[in-house]
This record gives structure tokens, C-alpha cells and sequence, in this order.
């Protein structure tokens, strides 16, 4: 059977074709929708939990893995940072059953905070790394990953990117395994399990024999492949970009790699001596075109294709008719295409009813230094507001906040986080605050979920990966309490005279202190409220009410004569009934629905 | 036979990936290869959303390169204007005529192109154009959200598709409560293209 799959929707498939029983990860963009299309698709067959950050999950993953249970974890590009630590002790035990991971990176920055390759990952843990071109070969790779991991009792790494992950192709269907319902008993092997330094060491020497297996072993896997035509040119690729070398490079003879660690080094000797130029297409660092210039074989790779972004299609011509791969094609652009390069771009901005949206709107008011952190609310730092002035990585922002009071700067100071960020990795440095005493006000912004990642659970929810199953929720305001936090004071996110008294009185307190915004986000609550109007008889034009960055709130075509600008008005089928522009208009202008009206934005 | 390109473009919020989704369903129903790739900006709400589909024998890369798209179909007059580079001499576009202004218009930072200005570089770069306002439509058969059903029945007047193929893909995407509502915005929206006289053409 045949289905058209996205390559998230794909390796989620993989796991449920290669027997997989445990699926554990932190939700991040590219990676989110396997663990949700297992949740909500294969229920059935396979356990599945959103852990409270990648090492969790990893840990969780090894655990499972010792305990007979074929298991996978999925995570993005910069979550393998995080992964990371756990990860090196598994490649050093290996497991009783197959261990793969998963990582989705971002080529071109979509929505991550940098552009780092895992691949690196592969060569620093001493891996098998597999890489798909598109969603067959991500459901397929995931099998083939289960495979190898136990053939030679090692964790493997998949390698993902946006363009895999969010791109859907068409897939043949295959069908589970058998796989056993129980397991035994925990193996009590020391030698194997316990990373002590003198078990460790022995460790050590079985993983790089280990890589030596594969790589023989690689050679004559079918996982590499040369597509034989004019050997003027040949490239070496993997991944997407294969794709994108065929519609670039009809002509070429192309060697794909599936497996890109370790790298097959005879076939390469061997398809290099029958090309006469050697190219090397790679999105993002030379790493096997390093491998192949170590192997002593002249090669060209990032002299002409640059490491930064994707290299799209069009972006990859470019480079090649730059270089003379290619000839360039005489198109002449139609003069409205320069005309209107320049039209005005979407900015990222908080959606009609975020309940970010006040306390932005304060923070800009009062002027303090922020602090951020990873989520929706870092739109905070883009206009109107331009009120978040640092990001960086996940639970980053406490510890900035920490920073700025060793520092002493000369204001008091803020930082913001989210509620599942908070539970990834904000409760050490803020135990760090009140241990160490600092001063700031941390503000968690809990509106009930994961946002930006596509609304996953965290434990302050009471439901896992569905809302069919049911989970233990922890309250953040007790926790922070019990933590040592002696201010701590929650508002409703919607009323902007809250939020404002609540940072107030935060920023008085001689101590660290923790506001909680409580809100919903409005893919929690589902409910948008009837659109409020205008009454253009009570605007002013003053455009107040365009400082809280709302997209419903636009301009209408009446001009208000005393100003000479034009009124607002709210886009019906946008407004979500939030209030808090009518809370900020000076002159009540913004006005409630009539009772029992109906929402467009249903 | 040459792949057939199309560009399906919106703003976050209007339902345009689950438009696009159908768009690569309904190529692979129809006996394509079928690809699919989606950007979509930062924002959950209010950003750019583009998707790339190619229907063909055998489709290599998920997106299209600039020149090459055959038919666009935009969800808002400003993302129709942002893909001029993409259209092949030889392109249709169709676009809902209402507007949604970016926020860096509302607060005055910039403007939004005027109408005439909009449709004639439309117009000059592709080889037919076609509008609507398809929100209003939606709105009038009782549901804002069902703007992307209507715009893909308009669409589907240009390929060469049954109509229970489109039925079937746009059954699987769209919640059964909403199915009935669904399947008639896609032959409103059908219905409108099919009057034009140059849709045969």
C-alpha cells in the first residue's frame, strides 16, 4: 500500500515497521510530529512520552534499551546538545535491544538559534550515522537503523532536516514485526552497564574496533549507491541535496551516500578514479569532503558552495554556474519581479488572543532589561515591543537573569520563560538564584502547553502526548514556593492592570522573585471570544491600540480630521475576543461584542 | 512528461497547508509522483506560509525552482505579489482578494501595494490571472475557515482531475463534522472558475 507521508509521519512509521516499543523526546521544531503522529497514530504498539528535556529522554531511551525494549529518540538539532551527555555513555554500553536517534536539524535557520550540523555527533560519539533523501527512505533508514544498532550492539543516528522532515513524498507500506509483549528481567551486567573508569576503558577499545566492523561491513551494504552517466563531473552527496543535485546536475554521475559515518572509503577511491572532476555537495560543514581530502583524493566542495543555509535548488545553480559546472541559462527576469522585491514581509508576531501579549506590552512601558528565553514569547523582541534583549538557548534566560545581578548593573532586571522551558531546564538556575542570592524577577508565562512546537504537554499538564491519556500535572506556583522563592505572586495574562501591579510589585522585592502570567494559549482554550469592534465615533487615531502588535488590529479607510490618520479598526474573521487592545485605548473606543454574538474566527 | 509545479501561499491561520496537503494527496490519487515541501515563518499566526507541490512521473526535489511554477494559488493578494520570481511565462494564478495588512503596515512602517498596481504585475508576469474575494464567500456560507476549500475548488477547474478525487482527498483532511460544509465550498468555489470562459482554454 501506498501513502504520501511527510517525513516526521514517516519515521514515525519506521519505529512502528522496525518494531519499536518506546518513543521518547522533547518536542522542538523540525523534529515534533513523530512522536505525535506515534501518540495519536500507533497508540497501540508503542509507548510514547513527551520527557521533560532531551537528556531525560536519552536516559529513558538507554534505560528501555537495557531492558530489552527496541526503542528510539527524537529530538532537534540544538536538543542534541542537551542529549548529548547521555548519549556518549550509551555508545560506550550499547544496549539489549536496537537504540536509534533521531535529530532534525535546520539548514537555513528556520526556527532554531543557530545553524549547527549534527553530523558532527556521529564522528564525536563514534556512531553509525544514516541520512534519508526523503520520506521512504526515513521510514526505511529507521528499520535499517534498528538493524544495525543490533548487529553491532551500538546507539545509531538519523539524521533529519526541515526539508525531510516537513516535506511530504510518496511511501510503500510495510508491516510490524513480531515483537515480544514482555520482557525478562533486568541484566545485572556491571561490566557492560556501568561506565566506571576501569570498565570504561575497556569500553573504549570495543568502540573503535566497532567503527572499524562497520566500515568494512559498509562497503558492500546497498545503503551507498553510484548513479553511472557523464564522468566529466561527479558528486558525492547524501541526503535531500540529492535531490536537489539530480534537478541541478541531470548529466552527472552521482554517488549517494545513505550511510555518512564512518564513510565507505573504497567505493569513494574507486568512484573518484573514473570522474574527472570530484564535487562534494553538502549542506552546511565540509565533513565528508574533509574525510575525502584525509583519503588523499583531490576534491572541491566549499570553494564553491558556501557552509551558511540551505542549498536550495536555485542557490545551488548559482554556485555551480559560478564555477563553471554549468552553463549559465539566458532568462530575462520580467521587471516586476525587481519591482516588487521590496513588499512589505510578514514579521513573526503573537497571534490575535496570545496571552503574551500584555505583559509585553508592560515590559516596553517600564523599560527594564529581559532576559529570554526559548518559545513563542520571544516575539517579545521584535516591534512594537522590542522588549526581550537576549535568547539564547533553552532555560538560558534564569542564568542570564543571575548574571545581570552578579554584575550589579545599576536597574533591576527580568527574564521570561515558559512554562515546558521552566520544566526543561529553568528549575536549576533558579534554584541557583535563591541558593546564591540573586535579585530579578523571573516571569513564567504559563499558558498551558508547548506553543511553538505545535501545543505538546509538560508536566504542569494533566494529559501525555493525547488528551486520551491522562497524566499527573504539577503546579508551578507550590514548586516555586517549595523551591525557596519567597515572592511569588500569579495574574491573569488578560488583564493588562494585573500584569502591570504584578511586575511592580516583583520589582520592588529585594530578592529573587517569580510572577506567573496565566493564561491559556488560544490552541488550549479552542474558544475564540466575538470579535470587538471600534466605534469610530470614539477614535482618535491616536494608534495605541498598535502597540500591542495584534494583526487584527489594522487600519480602516476613515481618516480622523483633528490628526489627519486613519482610524483603526478589527479584522472580524482575525479578532479573538481577547480584550487587551480595548484595555489600552485611552478613549474606550474599542467596544465589547453584543451579547450572543458569534465568533468568525471559529 | 515535464513535472507540473504549483505554489500554494497564504497567511498562517488561513488553512493553507492543509490546502497543499490535498493539492500532493490528490497527485498521488491521480497516479503522480507526488512531492510536497512547506516553509512556514516563525509565527503560528500571521507569518508567511508557502508550499511547494510537483506532480510528475518521477519528481526529484520537493520544490520548484524560480520560473518554473505553472499555477499558483494564493490565499491573500500580498503573498501572490511575493512569488513573482516563481512563475513561469506560461502560469495561472488564482488569489483571494482579501486582505490581511502585516502589522508593519497597521503601525504605519510601511504600505500595502495598491490594488490595480498588485494585478497588473500579476498579470505582466504570468499568463492568466483570476480573483476573488473568497473570504466573504466563506463567510457568507457560514464559515471564515472554510476559505481554503472554496479557493482549491476554484483551483481544480484548471487540472485535469476527476472531481471524486478531489472529494476523496479533501474527506481525509477535513473533520468529519465539517465534511458536508466542506465538499460545498469546494463546488462554490469550482463553479465560480468554471464560468470564466478562458478556464477551458
Amino acid at each position: 500500500m501506498k501513502a504520501i507521508l511527510s517525513g516526521n509521519e514517516a519515521f514515525a512509521r519506521g519505529a512502528y515497521e522496525a518494531g519499536i516499543q518506546v518513543v521518547t523526546g522533547y518536542p522542538g521544531t523540525p523534529s515534533s510530529e513523530i512522536i505525535t503522529t506515534i501518540g495519536s497514530q500507533y497508540n497501540d504498539d508503542m509507548y510514547s512520552e513527551w520527557s521533560t528535556n532531551e537528556k531525560v529522554a536519552m536516559d529513558a531511551a538507554a534505560g528501555a534499551a537495557y531492558s530489552g525494549r527496541r526503542t528510539m529518540v527524537t529530538t532537534k538539532q540544538v536538543g542534541m546538545n542537551v542529549l548529548s551527555d547521555s548519549l556518549l555513555y550509551s555508545v560506550y554500553t550499547g544496549a539489549e535491544a536496537g537504540l536509534v536517534v533521531v535529530t532534525a536539524d535546520d539548514p537555513g535557520l528556520f526556527s532554531s538559534q543557530n545553524e549547527q550540523d549534527n553530523r558532527w555527533y556521529a564522528r564525536l560519539a563514534k556512531i553509525p550515522l544514516l541520512e534519508p533523501q526523503d520520506s521512504q527512505e526515513a521510514k526505511d533508514f529507521v528499520v535499517k537503523g534498528i538493524e544495525i544498532s543490533e548487529k553491532f550492539d551500538t546507539p545509531v543516528l538519523i539524521r533529519s532536516v526541515m526539508r525531510i522532515s516537513h516535506s511530504k513524498t510518496i511511501v510503500e507500506l510495510g508491516e510490524r514485526p513480531e515483537v515480544p509483549k514482555e520482557v525478562g528481567k533486568f541484566p545485572r551486567d556491571i561490566s557492560k552497564y556501568n561506565c566506571t573508569a576501569m570498565y570504561a576503558k575497556e569500553m573504549h577499545a570495543k568502540v573503535e574496533q566497532r567503527m572499524l566492523d562497520i566500515e568494512e561491513w559498509l562497503e558492500s551494504s546497498d545503503l551507498n549507491k553510484i548513479e553511472w552517466k557523464d564522468t566529466k563531473i561527479g558528486i558525492i552527496t547524501s541526503g535531500v541535496v540529492h535531490t536537489y543535485v539530480r534537478d541541478v546536475f541531470p548529466n552527472a554521475s552521482v554517488l549517494k551516500l545513505g550511510m555518512i559515518n564512518p564513510i565507505p572509503k573504497k567505493l569513494i577511491k574507486d568512484f573518484a578514479s573514473k570522474v574527472d572532476t570530484l564535487i562534494v555537495v553538502e549542506e552546511l560543514d565540509p565533513i565528508l569532503e574533509e574525510q575525502i581530502k584525509a583519503l588523499g583524493i583531490e576534491v572541491h566542495g566549499k570553494d564553491i558552495f558556501s557552509p551558511c543555509y540551505e542549498l536550495l535548488p536555485d542557490r545551488l545553480k548559482e554556485f555551480a554556474v559560478s564555477a563553471n559546472l554549468i552553463e549559465a541559462e539566458t532568462v530575462v527576469e520580467k521587471e516586476e519581479v525587481a519591482k516588487f522585491k521590496d513588499i512589505p514581509s510578514r514579521s513573526a508576531v503573537f497571534c490575535p488572543g496570545c496571552p503574551h501579549r500584555s505583559s509585553f506590552y508592560v515590559m516596553n512601558q517600564l523599560k527594564v532589561p529581559v532576559a529570554g528565553d526559548i518559545g513563542c514569547y520571544n516575539l517579545g523582541s521584535m516591534p512594537p515591543f522590542n522588549a526581550q534583549h537576549t535568547m539564547g538557548a533553552m532555560g538560558a534566560s534564569i542564568g542570564v537573569l543571575h548574571g545581570m545581578s552578579i554584575a550589579k548593573i545599576p536597574e533591576n532586571r527580568v527574564c521570561t520563560i515558559g512554562d515546558s522551558t521552566f520544566f526543561h531546564s529553568g528549575m536549576p538556575p533558579l534554584a541557583n538564584m535563591v541558593h546564591n542570592g540573586s535579585r530579578g524577577v523571573v516571569v513564567i508565562m504559563d499558558n498551558s502547553t508547548t506553543a511553538m512546537t505545535g501545543h505538546q504537554d509538560h508536566p504542569g499538564m494533566d494529559w501525555m502526548v493525547t488528551k486520551e491519556r491522562a497524566a499527573k500535572k504539577i503546579e508551578i506556583e507550590p514548586l516555586v514556593r517549595a523551591m525557596g522563592v519567597e515572592k511569588v505572586k500569579s495574574v491573569n495574562a488578560f488583564n493588562v492592570k494585573e500584569v502591570k501591579r504584578g511586575f511592580e510589585e516583583c520589582l520592588e522585592f529585594d530578592g529573587p522573585s517569580v510572577l506567573i502570567t496565566k493564561g491559556e494559549c488560544i490552541f488550549v482554550s479552542r474558544k475564540p471570544k466575538p470579535a470587538f469592534t471600534v466605534n469610530t465615533e470614539k477614535c482618535i487615531a491616536c494608534h495605541t491600540c498598535f502597540r500591542v502588535g495584534c494583526p487584527a488590529v489594522v487600519l480602516s479607510e476613515e481618516k480622523f480630521e483633528k490628526n489627519g490618520k486613519f482610524k483603526s479598526r478589527i479584522d472580524p474573521t482575525l479578532c479573538n475576543g481577547c480584550s487587551v487592545c480595548s484595555q489600552v485605548c485611552p478613549t474606550g473606543a474599542i467596544e465589547a461584542p453584543e451579547a450572543g454574538k458569534r465568533s468568525l474566527a471559529e | 512528461m515535464k513535472d507540473i509545479n504549483f505554489l500554494v501561499v497564504g497567511v498562517g491561520g488561513q488553512g493553507t497547508v492543509l490546502a497543499g496537503d490535498i493539492m500532493a494527496e490528490v497527485g498521488m490519487l491521480a497516479g503522480y509522483d507526488s512531492k510536497k515541501s512547506d516553509v512556514l515563518g516563525l509565527a503560528i499566526r500571521g507569518g508567511s506560509v508557502v508550499s511547494h507541490i510537483r506532480w510528475g512521473e518521477k519528481v526529484d526535489a520537493p520544490m520548484s525552482m524560480r520560473g518554473t511554477v505553472d499555477y499558483l494559488l494564493a490565499f491573500e493578494p500580498l503573498e501572490a505579489l511575493r512569488q513573482l520570481a516563481f512563475l513561469s511565462p506560461e502560469s495561472t494564478v488564482v488569489y483571494n482578494e482579501y486582505k490581511i495588512p502585516p502589522v508593519s503596515v497597521s503601525s504605519g512602517l510601511t504600505s500595502y501595494p495598491e490594488e490595480n498596481e498588485l494585478k497588473s504585475a500579476l498579470e505582466a508576469t504570468a499568463q492568466r490571472v483570476y480573483s476573488f474575494n473568497a473570504t466573504d464567500t466563506a463567510v457568507e456560507i457560514g464559515n471564515v475557515k472554510a476559505v481554503n476549500i472554496i479557493l482549491i475548488g476554484a483551483f481544480s477547474a484548471f487540472m485535469d482531475v476527476k472531481v471524486d478525487v478531489w472529494e476523496t482527498a479533501i474527506k481525509k483532511f477535513v473533520p468529519a463534522k465539517y465534511e458536508e460544509l466542506n465538499l460545498k465550498a469546494f463546488h462554490i468555489g469550482r463553479e465560480l472558475m468554471e464560468k470564466e470562459e478562458s478556464v477551458k482554454a
